[in-house]
């Protein structure tokens, strides 16, 4: 496996239908190895973006490389090396689920019969059962099962877990930590905040076609508040609510309570250590947050000082 | 009654779903029973023609098998009706059962009759509400049909019996199909079943018709479409034989609805089998996935094409000996065919097949919109599969199938034509004679494959093409059509064997524009979006 690499990288697409322009200067990078989180509200462009992804629907334009070719071009040849696992399961219906894994296994150019054993006691599948008697979940995971039964290096996984009860959402991200483990490459569409901070090293949300945001989960969360509660010795200092990047400073006796950007923490906490901290609960932004910042209805934070104002919006209006 | 609760809400639905279709197949209908009438009256203006005519038909057991008896030689309405209260008859039978199934398992197999399910709606709303569809459907059908043909100069009561014939044939068979779709939890089964039983009584009335009058002449008024043409539209209006269809439609739509009582949402009352565990190592490409999907549905098919053929071998080996008056001969000229009696009805009936094949043919192509609308191409097409290879697994099955079907019917009749007449030396005449009409089923299955190609949404466009060129098979010549109107079927330049010298040309280049039509097709699906 090649590290290091890109897996797959896309610039300025755009794909209308009539007249609706579904993706609309998009870009996404994925390195190969890594678990990439492709976030973005309903209709924001992931499926689209995922159908160009594998040749179904072509672009009107913009470049897209994927594992290195064309997957217009080379849609054949490049399905050998990935697996797909649609947001919307259909079977056949006078298939067997059993016969269906088969049946996409070899398509792709085989399935691992010992992975597939696994898999199927793993995601607890009867296999036996008709397409059409299968429930949404069942669905998926037999969907799931013929693209982790592969040995190919790029899963493109959208909205996976959508339908699987907790349990085997759990063995869902085991499979996925050892697919990272594999060194194989992930991109994973999905709505469920949870699942992405446990898996994702880096996510990409769109919004209406656009890439708002891409980056380490981390770094995101950088540009957003985190929520400070202080227990103080002392009475708190006057100066607290002009600190830089300190909001929403609430003051109650000797309890401090404010969000505080990213970039204003060291300052706000070396004014709290000086007058002494007795207890202190540090809440960094929620994913929730995060999301409800670039999926809000407003314009998306491409501005400077916009991003964090969303927040507030959105805390008000759970308030 | 709360368990019928929601069915006023469903059946303006139902109404809304097929606020296109329904008028359309209503449409072709009432022309083409209009159609009949006006080309009829003009062929025999006197009494005396139509005596013959109607003599004819009565005295070749071929005719009646195929389209039923004139019970009244001296009506007009009654020889110009002959065929459309037969074959007629089949047509709005499949149409009953193609939108009761639509409207009731399609619906619950889809997962939508789940949606409703959950509403304010009664365990009875959905299959009330689909039959109340198809009911509408038929009464409409029937008062158009009866209003059309008296517009055409034949008298009143008789056309609106013909009309009502009609509509009881299509609320006979939406009652079978309502049970049908409460055996299985398939659609496809669904319409199989009930298509099976229409096949069925078919034949119990050709054989209840051409009975001698000492034998099972009974058999008729067991067969739905026997009692529409025991109601004797223009031949004594029996309107009594309609309260038979009503009370048979009535029994059969409790029964369904008792069915439902009996089973839960999503299940059937045959029980669902398990699939094996694994797949057969023989599923691993695209034409094996097509084969798999199509093979139960080409099997029923060719058993109805084999069953046809060997019906048309047997009653085709009488026609000789009853059809030596020349106005015996002219009726079976009119109705398409030419030459040696025999030869001339054998033509005209594989004739007919081939456009059923056909039918066929399209059909089988169309499973790849419906496997790419239902998103199941979806998952092929991820694999390491383009997508000529995929679509073409599909197009390879009906080609293959249309031959088959051809092979089935010619075998059919030919083994039993050749036993009928000790000499089995007929056997390949008519098998080559049902072979010939391949290349032109095969160019509505290039058809279809173009526009599945160049304008997916428009994909049906193939069961237009086939309705136009039955249309123009069947009344071009007696509406007095240029030729080169009529020389648009594909079906009206295959050679009407057996019976006549085959000439290749046309097959050869029947068979290039099935090709061309089939390649221009693929051609445009590597370039256009999977939907």
């Amino acid at each position: 496996m090649i590290c290091g690499m890109t897996a797959i990288a896309v610039t300025d697409l755009v794909k209308t239908f009539g007249a609706v322009r579904a993706l609309d200067g998009l870009g996404l990078e994925v390195e190969a190895g890594e678990v990439h989180g492709f976030l973005g509200p309903n209709g924001a462009g992931k499926t689209t973006t995922l159908r160009v992804l594998l040749g179904l629907v072509r672009a009107d334009s913009g470049r897209t490389t994927l594992l290195g070719g064309d997957p217009w071009r080379d849609a054949v040849e490049l399905h050998r090396r990935l697996a797909y696992v649609p947001g919307d399961v259909a079977l056949w219906p006078n298939l067997a689920g059993g016969e269906v894994i088969d049946l996409l296994g070899r398509l792709r150019g085989g399935t691992n019969a010992r992975r597939r054993a696994e898999l199927i006691e793993r995601f607890d599948l009867d296999p036996t059962k008709k397409g059409r008697a299968y429930s949404k979940g069942n669905r998926q995971k037999v969907a799931l099962i013929a693209a982790l039964a592969s040995d190919v290096e790029l899963l493109l996984l959208d909205e996976p877990t959508s339908g699987l009860d907790p349990l085997m959402e759990a063995a869902f991200r085991d499979c996925i930590a050892e697919v990272r483990g594999d060194g194989r490459t992930v991109l994973l569409s999905s709505h469920i905040l949870a699942e992405v901070e446990a898996l994702c090293d880096r996510v990409t949300i769109i919004r209406a076609g656009r890439t708002v945001e891409t980056g380490a989960l981390a770094d995101l969360r950088h540009l957003t508040r985190t929520h400070v509660v202080a227990d103080l010795t002392g009475p708190p200092p006057d100066r607290l609510g002009g600190l830089p990047g300190v909001h929403d400073l609430r003051v109650d006796g000797a309890q401090v309570r404010c969000q505080v950007d990213g970039s204003g923490l060291d300052g706000l906490l070396g004014a709290l250590t000086r007058v002494g901290v007795r207890g202190l609960v540090c809440q960094p932004p929620t994913l929730e947050q995060l999301f409800l910042r670039y999926y809000g209805t407003e314009e998306g934070p491409g501005g400077t000082g916009e991003g964090p104002g969303a927040v507030r919006d959105a805390e008000a209006a759970t308030r | 009654m709360s368990s019928l609760a929601g069915t006023g809400v469903l059946v303006r639905l139902g109404l809304r779903r097929d606020r296109i279709l329904v008028p359309s197949w209503i449409a072709v209908f009432v022309l083409m029973a209009a159609s009949s009438a006006v080309a009829t009256v003009d062929l025999y203006p006197s009494v005396g023609e139509r005596m013959a005519a109607a003599d004819a038909v009565n005295r070749s057991q071929a005719l009646v098998a195929m389209y039923g008896r004139v019970y009244d030689p001296s009506s007009i309405g009654a020889i110009s009706m002959i065929k459309m209260g037969g074959i007629g008859a089949i047509f709005v039978a499949l149409l009953a059962i193609v939108l009761t199934v639509r409207h009731t398992r399609a619906d619950e197999e889809s997962g939508r009759l789940e949606l409703v399910g959950a509403a304010a709606t009664g365990r009875y709303a959905p299959l009330a509400a689909g039959l109340t569809v198809v009911a509408v459907t038929n009464v409409v059908l029937a008062l158009l049909t009866g209003l059309a043909l008296t517009a055409t100069g034949l008298p009143l009561d008789g056309s609106f019996a013909f009309g009502a014939a009609w509509g009881g044939v299509g609320l006979a068979f939406a009652a079978i199909a309502a049970v049908a779709a409460q055996l299985t939890t398939s659609a496809r089964t669904a319409t199989s079943i009930s298509s099976t039983v229409l096949a069925v009584v078919y034949v119990l009335r050709a054989v209840g018709d051409t009975a001698s009058p000492a034998g099972p002449r009974w058999l008729s008024w067991l067969s739905p479409i026997g009692w529409g043409q025991q109601f004797r539209p223009y031949a004594g209006n029996r309107w009594w034989v309609l309260l038979i269809t009503l009370a048979f439609a009535g029994v059969v739509v409790a029964g369904a609805f008792v069915l439902v009582s009996r089973r839960d949402l999503g299940t059937g009352v045959l029980p669902a089998r398990p699939g094996p565990p694994v797949a057969s190592p023989s599923l691993r490409t695209p034409l094996a996935l097509a084969w798999r999907l199509q093979r139960g549905a080409l099997l029923g098919w060719a058993v109805g094409f084999l069953l046809f053929g060997a019906v048309l071998g047997t009653i085709v080996s009488d026609i000789g000996g009853f059809l030596n008056s020349a106005s015996a001969r002219d009726f079976i000229t009119k109705l398409g065919g030419e030459k040696a009696l025999t030869d001339a009805f054998l033509a005209l009936e594989l004739g007919l097949a081939g456009i059923v094949a056909a039918a066929y043919g399209i059909q089988a192509v169309l499973r790849l919109r419906a496997e790419e609308t239902e998103l199941r191409a979806e998952p092929v097409l991820a694999g390491a599969v383009g997508r000529i290879r995929w679509a073409a697994g599909h197009v390879a099955v009906a080609v293959a199938g249309t031959t088959l079907l051809m092979a089935c019917v010619g075998a059919g009749a030919g083994l039993a034509h050749g036993a009928r007449v000790g000499n089995l030396g007929q056997t390949g005449r008519v098998f080559v004679a049902a072979l010939v009409q391949l290349p032109a089923a095969w160019v509505l299955v290039g058809i279809t494959v173009a526009a599945f190609g160049l304008a997916p949404r428009l994909a049906a466009v193939g069961w237009i093409a086939l309705t136009a060129f039955l249309l123009l098979g069947e009344f071009g010549s007696l509406l007095g059509l240029h030729q080169w109107v009529m020389d648009l079927s594909p079906f009206a330049h295959t050679p009407r064997l057996p019976g006549v010298p085959v000439s290749a040309v046309p097959l050869v280049v029947l068979t290039l524009l099935a090709v061309a039509l089939g390649a221009g097709g693929l051609a445009a699906l590597r370039r256009r979006d999977i939907a």
